[in-house]
């Protein structure tokens, strides 16, 4: 449990295989009531009990916001990630009860734009089958273009063409097809904002390239959740609650420290929203940022870690936790 | 320099070159020099993408510092007014990648500043800096007229005749300083009227 993140007991109602890599899972409350309100872009945080061992991934709602009778998510099968992936496609089948939380917003629309442009890689389509739901039932002005392999793994690419025809433009990694994105930036009108959502590399493109040519930074909104990348094991010692705890090579640092019974706030536990910043009462070792969040003088300042996804390597760290 | 009082008080900054395609400067009198200043620290070239309307005011100076600068539009204004019409389409065909840079008294940034954003532009998006009269915008919250150019603490509703306390409270929607009756109580009592805003 931990601050703003109460909790949603849902069944899942349907698990729908959508191509060789992803699957979509729906839930439903169990008392039958709806589900809280949610804005485009939000995401929910789903509690994955394995054997003795409870994962916690974040997952984009990609349902219309303005249906609540059920939620949805699409995950995408990474055989080499930490399992969280692969316990949702083998073991989460109709009728399974599970936890998640509250949505939370980190990626919500600016609705005082006057065009939203949206760019996706990959499943980073996920937020955008919301935000464009939520767009189009209020009439809004947006265009998506969407990247991805192969037309197989163009996940939902048919469902969004059909439902917005050219608003939705996409580009297939196996024929060549590649954005111009310098054209697409500088030809967008003013008022315009930009949304984009895939791999680490295109975001840091599209949010370089956006810089450049003049975009404003509070009109670039990204998403990318950072899966907590396994490592050597290390050990912390917790000031504030007295114990010494030893991280796992599969496990992160946050959930390491919750193992030991110590509860920090988290939210997204991917890197993006701030939520379980810690400080760092002394260090002797190298630090592995991986975050979103703390400025590049944070990182180098050794002061602060988001234990959601960094590691640490090293004689020894202690946590002001 | 204005001090931050209440949220709501507008602060200025420096200007400073920006990223981007297109430069649109909207100054008045002494914020020319708040762009000749700012001129030596911009990339070679800088002033080939942009665009400065200018509004010399009675005393007419800069214009020929301004020209020096070799923008490719410069364009001498009488008046906000007159140059409001050209702003808004200047704005409406506009695309990402023009920035915005706006110098000089209050009245101007804030006026200029309310049509960016009609258009879109967020107002963390825009470079101000403040050269000039302190002397500010004022609506009366009683009649809702705007009187220009107050520069008396306590000053007259060029509108309703009211006597107003020219408050730190500032609306980017109207780019004014709200206006209150100052003896709404008494009206009788007439507290003396001070040059505030010089």
């Amino acid at each position: 449990m931990s601050t703003g993140t109460t909790k949603l007991d849902v069944v899942v109602s349907d698990v729908v295989p959508v191509n060789e890599l992803v699957t979509r899972f729906h839930f439903r409350r169990r008392d039958g009531g709806l589900l809280p309100t949610f804005s485009g872009g939000a995401h929910v945080v789903v509690e994955m009990r394995d054997g003795d061992r409870t994962r916690l991934n974040p997952y984009s709602l990609m349902g219309s916001p303005l249906d609540t009778r059920e939620y949805t998510i699409s995950v995408r099968r990474d055989d080499v990630g930490r399992g969280g992936s692969l316990f949702m496609h083998r073991q989460v089948k109709p009728g399974l009860e599970m936890v998640i939380s509250y949505p939370v917003n980190l990626f919500s629309l600016d609705l005082r734009a006057k065009k939203h442009l949206m760019l996706a890689g990959g499943i980073g389509i996920t937020p955008f089958m919301a935000q464009t739901s939520q767009l189009a039932g209020a009439g809004g002005n947006f265009e998506l273009h969407y990247t991805c392999r192969t037309a197989s793994l163009g996940t939902y690419a048919d469902v969004l063409q059909q439902r917005y025809g050219n608003r939705v433009r996409l580009y297939h990694d196996d024929r060549e097809e590649r954005i111009d994105l310098d054209k697409l930036l500088s030809s967008q009108p003013l008022g315009t904002h930009l949304y984009v959502c895939g791999p680490a590399g295109m975001i840091n493109w599209v949010r370089d390239r956006a810089a450049a040519l003049g975009w404003p930074p509070e009109t670039v909104h990204f998403e990318h959740f950072a899966a907590p990348q396994p490592g050597a094991p290390f050990d912390v010692t917790l000031a504030v609650s007295g114990k010494t705890i030893r991280v796992g090579e599969q496990q992160s640092l946050l959930e390491a420290i919750e193992a030991a019974g110590v509860d920090p706030p988290y939210l997204c536990r991917g890197g993006v929203c701030g939520q379980c910043e810690t400080n760092v009462i002394s260090s002797d070792g190298k630090f592995i940022h991986n975050d979103h969040w703390l400025s590049e003088e944070d990182h180098r300042s050794g002061c602060k870690i988001m234990p959601c996804v960094s590691r640490f390597e090293g004689k020894s760290l202690v946590l002001e936790r | 320099m204005a001090a931050k009082t209440i949220i709501s008080r507008p602060l200025y900054g420096t200007l400073s070159p920006q990223p981007g395609k297109h430069h649109l400067f909207i100054v008045d009198a002494e914020g020319a020099l708040a762009i000749t200043d700012m001129a030596g620290k911009a990339p070679p070239g800088f002033f080939d993408g942009a665009e400065i309307v200018f509004i010399p005011g009675p005393e007419g100076r800069h214009v020929a510092a301004l020209e020096a600068l070799k923008p490719a539009q410069l364009h001498i204004a009488p008046s906000f007014a007159s140059l409001l019409p050209r702003l808004k389409q200047t704005l409406t065909n506009a695309h990402m990648g023009l920035r915005l840079y706006l110098a000089g008294t209050e009245g101007l940034i804030g006026q200029a500043m309310q049509a960016a954003l009609e258009a879109g532009i967020d107002h963390t998006s825009i470079q101000t800096e403040h050269r000039g009269s302190l002397a500010r915008r004022v609506q009366c919250v009683h009649c809702k007229g705007i009187t220009e150019n107050v520069s008396t603490q306590p000053a007259l509703c060029s509108h309703c005749g009211l006597l107003l306390l020219v408050r730190d409270h500032y609306s980017r929607r109207l780019a004014a300083f709200q206006g209150v009756c100052i003896n709404a109580e008494d009206r009788s009592e007439i507290p003396p009227m001070e040059e505030a805003f010089p």
